[in-house]
């Protein structure tokens, strides 16, 4: 063993296997079992870390998730910024270095698998030490599904630090017997290495299972490193134990200075000695268990210093039979040393007033200035929080109707107190859900005899003038100290939040867990006020730090959010397509040929659909099937224009509006039967729209008969397209009469098409010729590549979104959510004529008619035409009224929505609201870009086929 | 052995005290300026006051000290029901910037900003004002179209505004993953170089600081719990420490104001939300800028002392709890780990929510109220940070002139009414 | 997260649910009869009580179907759920003089 402060005999580290790890760029050994800041500790290595503000050295100072101190970035096997030494089990490999300020984010991607896991119970117990053991078992055997978490690898908690006996044996035997008891039961569920860190409504509790971070670069890659739990309990009970706390006096923050319990912790858990010789700085009885024990193990026990006048009679016995001394009445005032403390100044501390002080030397100092209870996560439950003037803390009050705290975490600081305590809050959980707990025989501790009261001390005195608390460090990891504190309350702040973000204390990694009580009493001391009238700082989850990617788990890349395909999506993908997201789906985009631009491939296919024959997916379209006597009722009064006089056979398009009579949708009704009608919606509205659909139906008018069902993926749908397209549509539906008079436009057949059940509506969103052909979407892929064999004699093409819209805009066919934002009605669009006057009433209808939407200077959807028709205004470009631009602000007549290269028109134009849009037609206004003004011609929207003859031909 | 016994300075410090380590000192993650020595009286309220303010966040700070200083009235309190600045102003994530769509908008938000450019000298207090620069990321061609043509409209409006191609985006933040194998690829981004982010307890403590130095009084653990309003004209206000009469009233509550109006019989059209925000750990520089993305909904800058600072999204229901859910948190870690893969191992240390008021057409109402001398400024929703010294500014001259600032004129209750809505959810829906 | 008791399917997540905001907003029986200040207080003006709140959610990833709620805005806890049309059900610990209120029986 080259590891000289390893004490014989003790601890639960596995001595048989030696780990490799490097801190600060020196080498050094462990042990399974060890946490970085044991080994460290058991190197003798206490200088950690420097702090963040004044650069002064820090040590190690608690052994657990509340140092404020030990703060390391780990860089091998992967970078990881600040952890605490005290919880990273040590690894083979593990390469680390202290950490004053800012910790690193690797600059590699993290290629660790993270997940998350969904449980429920009807008992969560957090904390596997003494309470919650006990709460555990008397539970479980009633037959209560029950999970039990623990953030260490280990069960036992504080027992692990400790040489309490049960039953005369170590309690380590009293814990794997009752751990071997619950892992034989179905129900319960034990969870190591799992930190709960939020407590959230109707009893979800987050917890953070850390699966292979103690192995290394040898965690098996398959395995997720880390998982968040999602419990659901119907009851919780925190069995979270207790933080030590210290005491503020100068220079109290050297290496070497720790607390005592913790101390206890790394001789009982780890087999590490803190140090050869030590004082012990008291201010409770608590600290007297971790002298002895030390002391036993070889530590000199230097003087233990009592703030309190009486000593219990116990504890000067034992002291006396191993020759310690105690100080009783006095105080620890200040400290020596660099890198490590050598020496604490001691003095009496009567009534307020410092003696002579006097220096003992020592490597370690000890401190315990009392106990708070771990109340994070009851707090986060909304559990009130009571100041206990008898211990100095603040400790759970009335518990909740579905959480309760047990053990030390509700202030009871005896093993036989916190085995009970664990019991009788089984009890009340199961009781609290109509259960019925379990007597379990409780073992008996060794006698203890009753616990002397605390002395509440928050600070000791800086025993030298015009010193008061620079020195004396209350935030160690925020280098904040009791002057800070004081500062703050001097300049007239009066409420700890304020304090804390003055000072910025308990603003860092450790969550003020060693420094938020104790600055709540200087604060009250300097007010002169009770601390239960100040309170403490809002304790705010997380409990703990937890990394992004484990919150994140499965959710990233292709899973952040579903990516919806159609049935034709592979066909799309081989033959090249760029797809563009639209919502959740991928729609082609254009397909480009070999060496073709993306402008070129636009201008072929919309010349293929204006001259001969495409077609496109246009399965994505949201689709709702209406069915129901009042069908036709309730689409009355959700389209602008009238649906109920739709016969049967025939295709109306609609539009409708927002209560505030604003456009949200349009598409296409068509009526299938007498009380059944199929709607299209937007790609992207889908959802929204059944949405609101059914809002008015359930909500309003549920004496409506009509059943809503969205169909959109029962469907594919293809338009067809182009003069070309009755030839190619006759050729695979050898059974319908594409005749024009047969099949006119607005009307829909069913019929066969490639042998498959279809049906086929002649609509038109391109102002062609056209068909849409619907058919099952399993068969979808059979009919396309009908289709396209079909059409290959008339050259026909696919075309994506991008061509589809410059074919519509050409017709000024608008696309809701492009030439529209939220603000235009369907009279802006110039759609007056989808605004049914016979109607009395309609959503948004009533809308028309406020002042805003009386104003003749309302913007309208008007075309424009660059002058220069080879300029292609961007989308967006904002329009005025001069050639110059003046200064701003400019005044800004509209915008344009749309801009195309037209094949048809052999030039460029553009779709825009333009304010008394309707009127300018024929003016000239002008585009600012790049601080020229591009010309433009007002025109009518629609800019090809105004009559619609190829549409109806 | 040294000690501080041993070398002691007249006005020691813990870093001249001791010995430093042998390690250089840290600084970095402790950039912080002080606080001064004082900052406020802790007065008693008095029994009348030319002018009550209500509530004592960031808004109603910034109301009085303009009041004092444009409009000479410093005969006012400042009633907050917990401590100053406490609500919204210690809950934001402190992105400021003034690229909004339309001309009402821009005007409030861009007089804000410049106001903002030299709040540190007016305040004589380090605000650590930092012009980093917004980047709004698109993800689909419409979020393209949108967002030039709020360039467009920004730059006709003199705010300065670029839009910027993804390796654009890049440069200005090379943290951003614009590799186009993503779920939502960066198409591009807006990019406001005079945006940025100020600390906000120092910005409200600037404006608390010098309000008390006018001799206003800053009056906190006081709830108004009622209004005292007689033939249509407010007179006064009840609180937990008595009546106080005034001479007008000016409610700047934020999330409580349809609480406070209900008092006077107003109905707003307001719904309170919570919206949770968190941060990371003190991490070394990755992050130069402020990147928001409606469509991945992020937004994330990288604070003064090294933390993260993240906002999420708005919880979906009404609630004044100061409390969201978890699964809104989680949501925007994926979110941000798909812009950000070099955040995987950042850890969330501390989340928090506000109370933010929104409006149906997501800006605010500002101005007079059916009550006389009773004013409103309320409905800022997510952005109320930034408009701080602009409304401040704004809201001072309404109450003082008893008319509209021309700035905030736009921003009537009426609107509701006509219809002249001022719709900023293209620019506002994560808007911070 | 909440669990929120649809009154179909039982307790159910949050994210199953959309939001619906205020209940009892009844479309005017003749919006034509009202006057324009009148027509806005139903389009955008909504109660924001802190405290019982009678609103509306969806169970959109479930059976798709509204109901009522009331929930306290501040605990944010569930006092009850009860059908659409029903009316507001008192709760013992709701503040008096919800305007709203017309009520009597409580459907828990």
């Amino acid at each position: 063993m080259n590891t000289p402060f390893r004490a014989p005999g003790h601890g639960h580290v596995d001595r048989d296997t030696t780990l490799s790890f490097t801190f600060d760029g020196t080498a050094y050994t462990g042990h399974p079992g060890d946490t970085l800041a044991s080994a460290l500790l058991a190197n003798g290595v206490h200088h950690v870390a420097d702090s963040i503000k004044h650069g002064r050295p820090r040590g190690v100072l608690a052994a657990g998730a509340e140092e404020p101190n030990a703060l390391v970035q780990i860089e091998a096997p992967f970078p990881e910024p600040m952890l605490t030494a005290t919880t990273v089990e040590l690894y083979d490999g593990l390469v680390a270095r202290g950490l004053s300020g800012q910790g690193r984010l690797s600059s590699e991607p993290d290629t660790a698998r993270y997940d998350t896991m969904h449980a429920h119970c009807d008992l969560l117990v957090v904390g596997a030490g003494p309470a919650g053991l006990a709460t555990t078992l008397a539970a479980a055997r009633s037959g209560a599904r029950v999970i039990l978490v623990d953030e260490l690898p280990q069960p036992g908690g504080s027992l692990l630090g400790s040489q309490e006996l049960l039953e005369g044996a170590p309690a380590k035997a009293w814990v794997d017997e009752v751990v071997a008891e619950l892992d034989g039961l179905a129900d319960v569920r034990i969870l190591q290495r799992t930190t709960a860190f939020g407590h959230y409504d109707d009893g979800l509790v987050l917890a953070l299972e850390k699966r292979t971070d103690h192995l290394g670069a040898a965690a098996p890659p398959h395995v997720s490193r880390q998982r968040i739990w999602r419990i659901r309990a119907r009851q919780v009970v925190y069995a979270t134990g207790a933080y030590e706390r210290p005491v503020a006096f100068d220079d109290n923050d050297r290496p070497g200075i720790m607390l005592a319990g913790s101390a206890r912790t790394y001789l009982n858990r780890f087999g590490v000695l803190p140090g050869e010789q030590a004082v012990v700085f008291t201010t409770n009885d608590s600290a007297y268990p971790a002298a002895l024990e030390l002391a036993d193990a070889g530590v000199r026990i230097a003087a233990v210093i009592d703030a309190r006048e009486e000593v219990p009679e116990h504890w000067r016995t034992a002291c006396d039979e191993r020759g310690i001394g105690i100080r009783a009445g006095h105080v620890v005032t200040g400290t020596s040393g660099i890198e490590r403390v050598t020496r604490a100044h001691v003095a009496p501390f009567g009534h307020g007033d410092l003696g002579e002080r006097q220096g003992i030397d020592c490597d370690l100092l000890l401190v315990s200035g009392g106990w708070n209870p771990a109340v994070a996560l009851f707090s986060q439950a909304r559990g009130t929080l009571r100041y206990d003037a008898g211990i100095g803390a603040f400790v759970p009050g009335e518990a909740l109707r579905t959480v309760r705290a047990a053990g030390s975490a509700d202030g009871t600081f005896t093993l036989s107190g916190c085995l009970a305590d664990g019991v009788d809050a089984a009890w009340q959980a199961l009781s609290a859900i109509s259960r019925t707990g379990q007597m379990i025989a409780l073992p008996t501790p060794a006698p203890l005899p009753e616990a002397a009261p605390t002395r509440v001390l928050w600070r000791v005195p800086s025993p030298q003038e015009g010193l008061d608390g620079v020195l004396q460090f209350v935030d160690l990891q925020r280098d904040a100290t009791v002057s800070d504190v004081l500062r703050a309350t001097g300049a007239g702040l009066r409420s700890v939040e304020h304090v804390k973000r003055y000072t910025t204390i308990g603003t860092a990694h450790d969550q003020g867990r060693t420094s938020g009580v104790m600055t709540s009493g200087i604060v009250a001391e300097a007010l002169g006020v009770d601390v239960a009238d100040l309170g403490t700082m809002r304790l705010r989850p997380p409990a703990v730090p937890v990394a992004f990617a484990a919150l994140a788990g499965r959710n990233r890349g292709e899973l952040f959010d579903p990516v919806r395909v159609t049935a034709l999506h592979p066909w799309h993908v081989e033959q090249g397509a760029l797809f563009e997201d639209v919502g959740q789906w991928k729609r082609p985009w254009y397909y480009p040929r070999p060496g073709e631009t993306m402008d070129e491939s636009v201008l072929r296919e919309c010349r293929a659909a204006r001259t001969g024959v495409a077609m496109m997916d246009g399965s994505t379209l949201g689709k709702i099937n209406v069915q129901g006597p009042d069908a036709g009722v309730l689409l009355d009064r959700l389209y602008t224009n009238l649906m109920s006089t739709l016969k049967v056979g025939r295709v109306r398009y609609g539009v409708m509006c927002g209560v505030d009579g604003m456009a949200i949708d349009d598409g296409t009704v068509i009526r299938v039967a007498e009380q059944e009608f199929l709607l299209t919606t937007t790609t992207g509205n889908a959802a929204k729209i059944l949405e609101w659909m059914e809002e008015w139906l359930q909500t309003e008018w549920p004496d409506l008969r009509v059943h809503l069902t969205s169909v959109t993926e029962h469907w594919v749908t293809i338009p067809l397209v182009g003069p070309r397209s009755r030839d190619v549509l006759a050729l695979v539906a050898p059974d319908l009469d594409v005749d024009n008079d047969a099949f006119p436009f607005m009307s829909w057949k069913d019929t066969t098409v490639a042998g498959v059940a279809a049906r086929v509506c002649r609509i038109s969103f391109s102002g062609e010729l056209a068909y849409e052909i619907n058919v099952p979407a399993w068969y979808g892929i059979t009919v396309w590549k009908a289709l396209y064999t079909a059409g290959s004699e008339f050259g026909l093409t696919t075309y994506g979104t991008e061509t589809m819209h410059v074919l519509r805009a050409e017709k000024a066919y608008p696309i809701i959510g492009q030439d529209t934002d939220g603000t235009i009605t369907p009279q802006d669009l110039g759609m007056s004529w989808v605004v049914s006057k016979k109607k009395p009433d309609f959503v948004g209808k009533r809308s028309f008619t406020r002042a805003e939407n009386q104003r003749d200077d309302r913007k309208q959807l008007v075309g424009l035409l660059p002058v220069d028709e080879r300029v292609l205004l961007p989308e967006g470009a904002q329009i005025i009224a001069t050639s110059d631009i003046p200064a701003p602000p400019v005044p800004m007549l509209g915008h344009v929505t749309s801009s195309y290269r037209s094949d048809a028109l052999q030039r460029t134009f553009a779709l825009a609201l333009v304010r008394s849009g309707t009127r300018r037609i024929g003016e000239t206004l002008y585009v600012p870009l790049d601080g020229r003004t591009v010309p433009v011609t007002v025109t009518d929207p629609v800019l090809f086929d105004k009559e619609g003859a190829r549409r109806d031909g | 052995m040294i000690g501080p016994r041993d070398n002691a300075p007249a006005r020691p410090s813990p870093t001249t005290t001791l010995n430093r380590a042998s390690r250089p000192s840290a600084g970095p993650g402790d950039a912080l300026p002080d606080h001064p020595d004082f900052l406020w009286r802790n007065p008693d309220p008095k029994p009348s006051y030319d002018v009550v303010v209500v509530g004592g966040g960031g808004h109603g700070l910034a109301t009085a000290y303009y009041l004092a200083k444009n409009h000479g009235v410093t005969n006012i309190a400042v009633l907050e029901k917990g401590w100053l600045a406490g609500g919204n102003m210690a809950r934001n994530t402190t992105i400021i910037r003034s690229n909004y769509l339309w001309d009402e908008s821009s005007g409030i938000y861009e007089h804000s900003l410049k106001l903002w450019e030299t709040l540190e000298e007016d305040l004589d207090y380090p605000i650590l004002f930092s012009q980093r620069g917004v980047l709004n990321l698109a993800h689909s061609l419409q979020d393209i179209r949108d967002s030039k043509r709020r360039v467009y409209a920004n730059q006709l409006n003199g705010i300065d505004a670029e839009w910027l191609e993804p390796e654009e985006v890049a440069k200005v933040c090379p943290i951003v993953n614009i590799s186009p194998d993503v779920r939502y690829p960066v198409l591009g981004a807006t990019y406001q170089p005079r945006a940025g982010i100020a600390k906000h307890d120092y910005v409200a403590w600037g404006f608390a600081r010098k309000a008390d130095a006018y001799g206003i009084d800053l009056i906190q653990d006081c709830e108004v719990t009622g209004l005292d309003i007689v033939d249509g004209r407010v007179r006064g206000v009840r609180t937990t420490r008595g009546d106080i009469a005034a001479g007008k009233v000016a409610l700047a509550a934020a999330g409580h104001s349809s609480v406070l109006a209900a008092m006077a019989g107003l109905r707003l059209p307001l719904q309170s939300h919570p919206l949770q925000a968190l941060v990371s750990e003190l991490l070394e520089p990755v992050h130069p800028t402020v990147v928001m993305s409606n469509a991945v909904h992020v937004y994330v800058s990288q604070a003064h002392k090294g933390e993260l600072v993240m906002g999420a999204g708005i919880d979906s229901y009404n609630g004044y709890g100061q409390r969201g859910a978890f699964h809104i948190l989680e949501r925007q870690m994926a979110a941000a780990l798909e812009l950000f893969p070099v955040f995987a191992r950042a850890h969330m240390l501390r989340t928090w929510a506000g109370i933010v008021d929104t409006t149906p057409d997501a800006s605010p109402i500002v101005g007079l109220t059916p009550v006389e001398n009773l004013y409103l400024n309320c409905g800022w929703g997510t952005g109320g940070f930034k408009a701080t010294p602009g409304v401040g500014w704004c809201f001072a001259h309404t109450v003082a002139t008893g008319e509209p600032h021309p700035y905030n004129a736009p921003f009537t209750l009426d609107r509701f009414t006509t219809g002249a809505l001022v719709d900023e959810h293209g620019a506002a829906a994560v808007a911070h | 997260m909440q669990l929120i008791a649809c009154p179909w399917c039982g307790e159910r997540e949050e994210i199953e649910f959309h939001y619906g905001g205020e209940a009892h907003i009844a479309y005017p029986e003749d919006p034509y009869a009202l006057d324009d200040e009148q027509w806005a207080q139903y389009v955008f003006f909504r109660d924001n009580p802190k405290g019982p709140f009678a609103e509306r959610w969806v169970h959109s990833a479930g059976c798709r179907r509204w109901f009522n709620a009331l929930r306290d805005t501040v605990t944010h806890e569930f006092l009850t759920v009860y059908g659409i049309g029903a009316e507001r059900p008192s709760h013992t610990s709701t503040a008096p003089a919800a305007p709203r209120a017309k009520g009597q029986e409580a459907s828990r």
